[in-house]
């Protein structure tokens, strides 16, 4: 008797026709497909992409360069010179250089500093054309930082809370 | 003597133009469709960048494949290698010739219909066998024998279906056989009904004829990299493309002019031909219908292919030969009884 309806069964397609009952119900489905230069996928407050260097809200830069970001890193890839400002003497970077490549985007250097200079912003589209600019000096930073502020701080407004 | 060549050369090649053209469009749509329908069930888009919708994306890759180098492999049968796509693509465009749009629109009425479209079909695979073979290379042969020894396999089954075909309708002629299914019940009239096995059949065997999943063990991409075309590139390429969907498209066609009542309309008999406008024209027959028939059937080649997993190769043997060829032979005899018996009304000419 099994024998037999197993015979019928396959013979009427019984499970080829439920296969087909599957995707025929998935073709009707609404589709995951991001479209990706127009859509984007929600992203967090805390994503960690490209780095920037904020300044103050007069303009001047945060950076003070007392190099624990370059001491934290574990990749090795921040690299920082620091000479006394020759207007007023204050303790600032002559060099700050991120290396990308060498860069795993862990955020320590943004946990580290002490004033909120170098932060890791939700930019995570970028490309570089030629060799070397995968190090970013710290004009390039700064422009960053300059360009994208407002969403930055919105971003570490949101995050206060829990900080 | 004027009269003459244009009445038998220069008519008949704007008739076959005006099959081959709209042919050679339908195959990019239907690549393009292919490719939308398997997306969709796969929960993507498909191609959605090039036209509206991404309609012209078949006609981009038509292009793409144009430029592309052609390269002829080392040690391969120049002659054989170039000669293959083309054995390949002519008996794919050739079988049209006898295909019935609609009552009056055929290119070639021929009374032996479907001795001609066997012949044709099956033409195809030396295309395919003399392309694995010229190409020298073990991928290609492979997947040369293996397409032969399917196509040979199924060419059988099929053969027994048309049988069953040609029983009830008394003719081997295709707008005989078309006629016969018009009759006063809709498409209840049509053979699938008394059919209904040897439909599943043909239409299974016309699947593994065309070498499209679940039988695509010609090409089977994870085993043999691309089957018997794995050397070709460029327009050699496009023109097994070419062939393959052509060949689906003709397989469509095929089992809606065998069993699904060709151009009849599926409301024959109960719309009368006097209800006023569209309504009339719903119950007429039209090559409208013909299309939409053929149009429901590729959608299956499709819908096959995004369910269905590829067929071992014993399988498809044991397919063939121990269930399909078995049920067609009963079918031929239960044909010949509802025949002889009367139980199938086949049509008004019978």
């Amino acid at each position: 008797m099994n024998v037999i309806t197993r015979y019928l069964k396959s013979l009427m397609l019984a499970e080829l026709v439920a296969g087909m009952g599957v995707t025929i119900r998935y073709m009707f489905k609404p589709k995951y497909t991001m479209r990706y230069p127009m859509e984007h996928i929600p992203k967090s407050n805390r994503f960690r992409g490209l780095h920037a260097l904020r300044r103050y809200e007069n303009g001047e830069e945060r950076c003070i360069a007392c190099k624990l970001c370059e001491a934290v890193c574990p990749a090795l890839a921040i690299t920082i010179d620091s000479a006394p400002r020759e207007s007023d003497g204050q303790r600032r970077t002559t060099r700050y250089e991120i290396d990308l490549f060498k860069c795993i985007y862990c955020g320590f250097c943004e946990e580290s500093c002490p004033v909120d200079s170098i932060v890791e912003t939700s930019i995570h589209e970028y490309h570089f054309e030629n060799r070397g600019e995968n190090v970013v000096d710290k004009q390039k930073l700064l422009a960053i930082g300059d360009r994208f502020e407002q969403q930055i701080a919105a971003d570490r407004a949101q995050d206060a809370p829990y900080r | 003597m004027a009269d003459q060549l244009i009445n038998q050369v220069v008519w008949p090649l704007i008739y076959i133009l005006c099959i081959v053209l709209p042919l050679v469009i339908a195959v990019a749509m239907f690549v393009y469709w292919e490719r939308k329908v398997i997306g969709w069930m796969h929960v993507r888009l498909g191609p959605n960048k090039i036209g509206p919708g991404g309609v012209l994306q078949a006609f981009a890759d038509v292009v793409k494949l144009l430029i592309k180098e052609v390269i002829l492999p080392t040690k391969a049968n120049r002659f054989l290698y170039f000669l293959a796509p083309l054995i390949g693509l002519v008996p794919a465009l050739a079988a049209w010739a006898v295909i019935p749009f609609s009552g009056k629109m055929v290119l070639s009425n021929a009374n032996a219909g479907i001795l001609y479209l066997l012949a044709m079909t099956s033409m195809g695979v030396y295309g395919i066998i003399i392309a694995g073979w010229a190409s020298n290379s073990r991928y290609a042969l492979l997947g040369a024998m293996r397409s032969a020894a399917q196509v040979i396999s199924y060419e059988l089954a099929m053969g027994l279906c048309l049988v069953c075909v040609m029983v009830l309708a008394g003719s081997l002629n295709l707008s005989e056989i078309v006629n016969a299914q018009a009759g006063g019940k809709g498409l209840f009239e049509w053979f699938w009904l008394p059919l209904l096995p040897v439909f599943v059949i043909y239409f299974v065997s016309g699947v593994a004829e065309t070498n499209r999943l679940p039988f695509d063990m010609a090409e089977g991409e994870s085993e043999i990299v691309a089957g018997f075309h794995v050397e070709y590139s460029g327009s050699a390429f496009a023109l097994f493309f070419l062939a393959e969907y052509a060949n689906m498209i003709l397989v469509s066609f095929l089992s809606a002019i065998f069993f699904l009542g060709g151009w009849l309309s599926p409301l024959q008999g109960w719309i009368s031909a006097d209800a006023p406008g569209w309504i009339s024209w719903l119950g007429a027959g039209s090559f409208a219908w013909l299309f939409i028939k053929a149009f429901v059937m590729s959608f299956f080649f499709l819908w096959f292919r995004a369910t269905f997993p590829r067929y071992r190769y014993d399988q498809i043997m044991r397919l063939g030969w121990k269930v399909f060829i078995p049920i067609a032979i009963a079918w031929v005899f239960v044909a010949g009884l509802l025949k002889y018996y009367g139980l199938v009304s086949t049509g008004v000419g019978a």
